[in-house]
């Protein structure tokens, strides 16, 4: 019987929710399972309710779900919210006697979580010695992990004999409750978010420079970078906001290295300004949205797919830009090369969109492969012919004008937000500002060459399409097996680049099924406005949620089922 | 050797006796006698008819949006910090516009030099009172007066800036010295320029100025380390306005203080993919 344990560790912020949860998914992935764990916490530091689903496969696994097997309750309300999402079969492990008022449901196991950890802070640990061992789990393994997490010392020596305790108590006690698991070690997989996939990509393309400011999801991307700072030579400016942060990011592409960004939302409006200044001065700059429901604060800590049309549209004024949108944490790694490529091939601003789900929620991924990494940097000038001919945005016919870094020749390198001349002089002549807005404009005739053939799935003739875009790759693939599984015709298409707009890929698609279907977690359907817009077609409906909370397989395949699919 | 030939440019659209002239010839002549070769340079500007300045001379240029030069001088600089990275502005996009940006640069000790054009007016959009405008000054958007100002060197010595200056359009020799200064000081060093507009500021003129401006004592006289003193001497504004080095000490700039920047500039480093493996393996 193939494996799918779904695991939540519930809690208020501050117990070790995240922790917990993170080790268990690290466990369990250093045992050969696939992996995949969002969080769900609130915009708080202590207190409130949080939790870390993690769901455990002896295969691909690209989405949560929501009904769970194991629930690890570190407070009453964990058992309040959750118990009542019990699968069949399925186990509460929580701590009797801290929790006194827990109710009689005989599917509540109680370990002295508090008791064996012998103090309240590894709580949690303890619980996660307790949920591996109703798997069986192999201890020694469990030590390693742990030893790896919390480094030497006193403190992993701690946590490892409070996780031994939590173990052994569950192995003596539940006898009856426990699921052998076969061990399935495959190779080491890679278990990280889209944030860090999204770093790691920056790396490998050889992002030199990140500009800031902390916001919610996309914060982890510049403490990862700043971590690294001195190690791989990146520097990482923590900018007084985020109107600084992208001109930062700009004054560094300009200067010859690569450079980026990350916020989120209400971070990209101040920085929009910024967007049209790379557009108007051609300087290669990476802008990545995590976007998270809005307007304005919106909820802080969810997720949203909100911001498609906003980034699309940012700025006044016509300029050439690109829009990805990584379809899961793999994928976020050549998203974010691509990025780079294309900014500096193409001289534009590249706008990364992922999500509050994309960016926090864990993924077990095959290694990268580096050799595939190709690094294009597009048209530089390296000193040919008279410097003092050298001009900055002189018109071609591709649209593109070899790039110079100042100060690494003798030409110089000169341009303005103004409307310039091709030596990069401000001009108010109307030959020159209709040469160089249509020159600026041909940029995109190159970039849609780029575009490759969007993610499909299923077979090419179905009788329903389900089509997305960005983080939830996942979850549809997902709905689409458990559609197909019950004798329905279904496919899907997943767009992870959405500007150029992949028109004939998207026109194929709508040309073939009967019935098609945008899924988005936004409320209005903006990848069904995009479509609109890009190929004259409309879909048959929208699959929308935009209650914070991510899409989920179950959630697509029932909307599609009433959608009449 | 650089000659002032090579500081040639467009020529400017400036209006005839704007104060700007001067400090244009000052930059030039800083630039020569310093021997930095155009192409070693970067100059970075904003909006405003400060923000042009750069295209009537040489160098590489970045001109920016408007209150923007800041952010992206320190980008450049990060970038290739053997660059000689000038900021200009004017008031109204140094203090009003890029105000954040000011006092954050300051902070942070950027190696980089500011140049602010403030003739207490907005001049390119036609008269309009700017933070440094002299209280009560009536204008189109200001017909009760305007509020206070700002005192850039103040709040520039307050923010934690390393070489806080005046200068004055109408000394291009005293301006040129500041300038070169200024280029020569590890750190961020603000110039703020008194220059009279013609057009649109009929009180702040270069008669007015002439009367006030008195150059502080160098050489033991006047000690712009003394922090105290120099905040004492920033206040100074009326019948008596003083120019010159006003504050000055020695710190770490932001760019030595990063250990990512040691050795060759970022923009001369190889990108090599594979560097990304040791780090891939912490995710296993």
């Amino acid at each position: 019987m193939p494996v799918d344990i779904n695991f939540l560790v519930g809690g208020e912020a501050g117990q070790g929710v995240q922790s917990a949860g993170f080790l268990l998914a690290k466990a369990m992935s250093r045992a050969g399972y696939h992996v995949f764990a969002d969080q769900d916490y609130e915009s708080r530091i202590r207190g409130g309710h949080n939790f870390f689903r993690a769901r455990i496969k002896d295969g691909r696994v690209g989405a949560v779900r929501e009904d769970v097997d194991i629930l690890v309750a570190l407070n009453k309300e964990t058992i309040d919210l959750h118990l009542p999402e019990l699968a069949a079969g399925g186990v509460a492990i929580y701590d009797g006697e801290t929790i006194a008022d827990a109710g009689a449901d005989k599917r509540l196991f109680s370990v002295p979580l508090e008791k064996l950890a012998g103090e309240r802070l590894m709580a949690n640990t303890v619980a996660l010695g307790a949920a591996l061992a109703l798997i069986d789990y192999d201890p020694a393994m469990l030590d390693i992990v742990l030893s790896g997490y919390f480094r030497e010392g006193k403190v992993a020596e701690g946590n490892i004999a409070a996780a031994r305790a939590g173990y052994e108590h569950v192995m003596k006690g539940y006898a009856g409750k426990r699921r052998a698991l076969k061990t399935v070690v495959t190779g080491r997989r890679m278990l990280l978010t889209g944030n860090d996939a999204i770093c790691l990509g920056a790396i490998a393309a050889g992002c030199k420079f990140m500009a800031a400011y902390p916001m919610t999801p996309a914060g982890s991307i510049m403490e990862y970078l700043a971590a690294k700072s001195g190690e791989l030579g990146i520097v990482m400016v923590h900018a007084e906001d985020e109107i600084a942060a992208v001109n930062m990011t700009i004054g560094a592409g300009y200067a010859g290295v690569r450079a980026m960004t990350a916020t989120s939302g209400s971070g990209f409006c101040l920085m929009v300004e910024g967007l049209g200044l790379a557009g108007i001065t051609e300087t290669p700059v990476v802008m990545i949205d995590a976007q998270r429901p809005g307007p304005a604060v919106g909820l802080p800590t969810r997720t949203e797919q909100g911001d498609l049309q906003f980034v699309l549209h940012a700025h006044h004024g016509d300029f050439p830009r690109a829009v990805l949108a990584p379809r899961n944490v793999e994928d976020a790694f050549g998203v974010t090369i691509r990025a780079f490529n294309w900014a500096e091939k193409y001289q534009l601003p590249v706008i990364i969109l992922t999500d509050h789900h994309l960016a926090t929620s864990y993924a077990t991924v095959e290694p990268f492969e580096i050799g595939g990494v190709n690094i294009e940097r597009g048209l530089i000038y390296r000193g040919e012919g008279a410097p003092e001919k050298y001009r900055r945005h002189e018109v071609t016919k591709s649209g593109v004008s070899p790039r110079a870094f100042p100060g690494l020749s003798r030409a110089l390198v000169v341009t303005d937000c103004d409307e310039h001349d091709e030596a990069g002089h401000l001009t108010e002549d109307a030959a020159t500002r209709t040469a160089q807005v249509q020159k600026r404009l041909r940029k995109m005739v190159g970039l849609k060459q780029e575009i490759s053939r969007p993610f499909t799935y299923g077979r090419k003739k179905a009788e329903t399409s389900l089509i997305g875009w960005g983080s939830t790759g996942g979850a549809i693939q997902e709905a689409v097996d458990i559609l197909r599984r019950e004798g329905r015709s279904v496919n899907m298409l997943q767009l992870n680049e959405l500007w150029p707009f992949p028109t004939a890929a998207v026109s194929d698609v709508l040309g073939v099924a009967t019935n098609t279907y945008v899924i988005e977690s936004n409320a209005t359907g903006q990848l069904a406005r995009l479509i609109k817009t890009e190929t004259g077609r409309d879909v048959s409906g929208k699959i929308l949620r935009f209650d914070g909370r991510p899409l989920t397989p179950a959630f697509i395949a029932e909307a599609a089922k009433k959608e009449g699919c | 050797m650089v000659e002032l030939s090579d500081y040639s440019g467009l020529n400017p659209t400036w209006c005839p006796g704007c104060g700007n002239f001067g400090i244009l010839k000052a930059l030039n002549s800083a630039l020569v006698e310093l021997n930095i070769e155009p192409h070693r340079l970067l100059l970075v500007s904003g909006i405003g008819q400060a923000g042009k300045l750069p295209h009537y001379t040489s160098g590489n240029i970045f001109n920016s949006l408007h209150g923007r030069p800041v952010p992206p001088a320190i980008g450049a600089k990060i970038a290739n910090r053997e660059l000689v990275v000038v900021a200009i502005s004017g008031d109204g996009d140094a203090y009003g516009e890029g105000g954040n940006h000011f006092i954050h640069a300051c902070r942070r000790n950027h190696d980089i030099t500011y140049l602010v054009h403030d003739n207490q007016v907005y001049g390119l959009t036609k008269g309009q009172a700017s933070p440094t405008s002299d209280t009560g000054f009536v204008t189109k958007t200001t017909p009760s007066g305007a509020a206070p100002p700002i005192n850039p060197v103040t709040l520039a010595i307050a923010a934690g800036a390393t070489f806080v200056s005046r200068g004055f359009a109408g000394d291009a020799e005293h301006l040129t010295d500041l300038i070169k200064k200024g280029i020569n000081h590890k750190g961020f060093a603000l110039i703020d320029i008194l220059q009279p507009c013609v057009s649109f500021n009929q009180k702040n003129t270069f008669q007015w100025y002439r009367q006030r401006v008195y150059k502080l004592p160098e050489g033991g006289e006047y000690d712009p380390a003394d922090k105290a003193a120099a905040l004492g001497k920033a206040q100074e504004w009326g019948d008596k306005i003083p120019i010159g080095v006003i504050y000055r000490q020695e710190a770490p700039t932001y760019e030595d203080q990063i250990p990512a920047l040691a050795g060759a500039p970022l923009v001369t480093r190889e990108i090599s993919p594979a560097q990304v493996e040791n780090v891939i393996t912490e995710f296993l």
